[in-house]
C-alpha cells in the first residue's frame, strides 16, 4: 500500500536507505515517547524502550525497511551503550559513602538476586517444556547483553535469542519495578536499585535513574557485579540445574 | 565536555584491552567504569567539609555523564528494536517465555530487594543503640 506507493519515488529509495534517516527518526521517536512518559506522569507501564522501539518498528514494517539498514543508521546511538556504562562510575562514586555503609547488604542481596534469577528462569523454563537451547538461553537473561551472549554461546544457549530474552527481562522489570516495590513496602532507594540493577540489568537502570539518582547509582552498581557474577556462578549451577 | 568524553572512551578502551589481555569474563565498559571509578577515587578531591555525603566530580565529566546516564533508555532503542527479528521464534514459544521471563525476574527483584531492606535495617538497628569506636 503506501509501500508500494513510496517505493517508486526515487527520493524515497535515499531516504529510507540512508542512516541519517533512521537516526533521525529514532531521535524523534524517542522525544514523541518521552512526552508520552512525561504526560502519564513517568507511570512505569509507559517504558520508554518499549514505546520507542514500538513506533520504530511499526516505521520499518510500513515502509518495509530491513533492520540491518535501520542499524546502519542507529548504531551511532548504540555505540554509545558502552561509555554509558562507563559513566555510571560518577552516580557510583557520589553515592560513595551510602555505597561503603551498605557494603553487606549489597553483597547479600546480590547474591540471593543472582541466583534466583539464574534459577528460577531455568526450572520455569523447563517446567514448561522448552528446548535445552530456550532453557540455555534464559539462564543469562537478567544480565547485560554482551556478557549474556557471551555466557549463552559457551552453555548452549542461542546468542541472538539471549539478547531478545534479555531485551524483554529489562523492559518487564522496568514496568513491574514500581509496583512490586510497593506491594512488598520495599521503602529503602537503594534497595529499590539493586533489584532494578540484579534483576533488569540497564534498562532497569535507565528507569531506576528515573525514580531517585541513589536508585539509579546502586542499580548501576549491581547491573554490574551481577554481570560479572553470574559469568562467575553460571558453570557451577548448571549441573544443579540440570541444564 | 571534548577531555571528559575523551577520558571515559580512554576509559572504555583500556577496559576492552583488559578483557582481550587477560581473557576476562567481563565486557570493556563494565571494566572500563571500574577504571573510571578507581581513578576518581585516586583524584579525591575532597575539599569540602569532613562527612559531606557527594563526592565531587569534575564539572564536564559530570556533565557529560549525566547527559549520556540521562538518556540511558533512548541508547537501548537499537537493541530492543532487534527483537522484531525474532518474532517469530518468541511466538514459537510465547508461553514458556513469557511465564519464564515475567516470573523470575519478579523472583529476582524480591528476593534481592527483601534481602537488602531486611539486611540493611537489621544492621543499622543493631548499630544505633550500641556505638562502636
Amino acid at each position: 500500500m503506501i509501500g508500494n506507493l513510496l517505493e517508486r519515488s526515487d527520493l524515497f529509495v535515499y531516504l529510507s536507505a540512508s542512516p541519517l534517516t533512521w537516526l533521525t527518526l529514532t531521535f524523534i521517536a524517542y522525544l514523541v515517547a518521552d512526552r508520552f512518559s512525561q504526560a502519564s506522569g513517568r507511570h512505569p507501564a509507559v517504558n520508554l524502550v518499549a514505546l520507542t522501539a514500538a513506533l520504530v518498528i511499526v516505521m520499518l514494517k510500513v515502509t518495509g525497511v530491513s533492520y540491518e539498514t535501520y542499524f546502519a543508521g542507529a548504531q551511532f546511538i548504540h555505540f554509545l551503550l558502552g561509555p554509558a556504562t562507563v559513566a555510571l562510575a560518577i552516580p557510583l562514586y557520589r553515592n560513595l559513602e551510602r555505597v561503603k555503609a551498605s557494603a553487606l547488604p549489597i553483597l547479600a542481596s546480590l547474591l540471593v538476586g543472582s541466583v534466583t534469577a539464574i534459577a528460577s528462569a531455568v526450572l520455569i523454563g523447563k517446567f514448561l517444556g522448552g528446548s535445552p537451547e530456550l532453557v540455555a538461553s534464559l539462564a543469562p537473561k537478567s544480565v547485560t547483553a554482551p556478557i549474556a551472549m557471551g555466557l549463552a554461546e559457551k552453555t548452549g544457549g542461542a546468542p541472538f535469542l539471549t539478547a531478545a530474552l534479555v531485551i524483554a527481562t529489562g523492559i518487564f522489570g522496568a514496568i513491574v519495578l514500581s509496583p512490586l516495590m510497593r506491594l512488598l513496602r520495599i521503602t529503602d532507594k537503594e534497595a529499590v536499585g539493586m533489584a532494578a540493577g540484579v534483576a533488569a540489568h540497564g534498562i532497569g537502570t535507565a528507569r531506576a535513574f528515573q525514580i531517585d539518582s541513589t536508585a539509579g547509582a546502586f542499580s548501576g552498581i549491581a547491573m554490574g557485579l551481577n554481570g560479572a557474577l553470574t559469568g562467575v556462578i553460571l558453570p557451577f549451577l548448571r549441573p544443579w540445574l540440570g541444564f | 565536555m571534548i577531555a571528559a568524553f575523551a577520558g571515559i572512551f580512554l576509559c572504555q578502551l583500556l577496559g576492552e584491552l583488559l578483557a582481550r589481555a587477560f581473557n576476562l569474563p567481563l565486557p570493556g565498559p563494565v571494566l572500563g567504569m571500574g577504571l573510571l571509578f578507581v581513578g576518581l577515587l585516586i583524584r579525591g578531591g575532597r575539599t569540602t567539609h569532613k562527612g559531606s555525603r557527594s563526592h565531587a566530580v569534575p564539572v564536564s565529566l559530570a556533565a557529560a555523564a549525566d547527559g549520556l546516564l540521562g538518556n540511558l533508555s533512548l541508547l537501548f532503542v537499537p537493541a530492543a528494536v532487534g527483537v522484531m527479528r525474532y518474532f517469530d521464534l518468541l511466538r514459537a514459544n510465547a508461553v514458556a517465555i513469557g511465564v519464564a521471563v515475567a516470573l523470575s525476574t519478579i523472583l529476582a527483584m524480591a528476593a534481592t530487594a527483601l534481602t537488602f531492606q531486611l539486611l540493611s535495617r537489621t544492621l543499622l538497628s543493631r548499630r544505633l543503640p550500641v556505638k562502636k569506636s
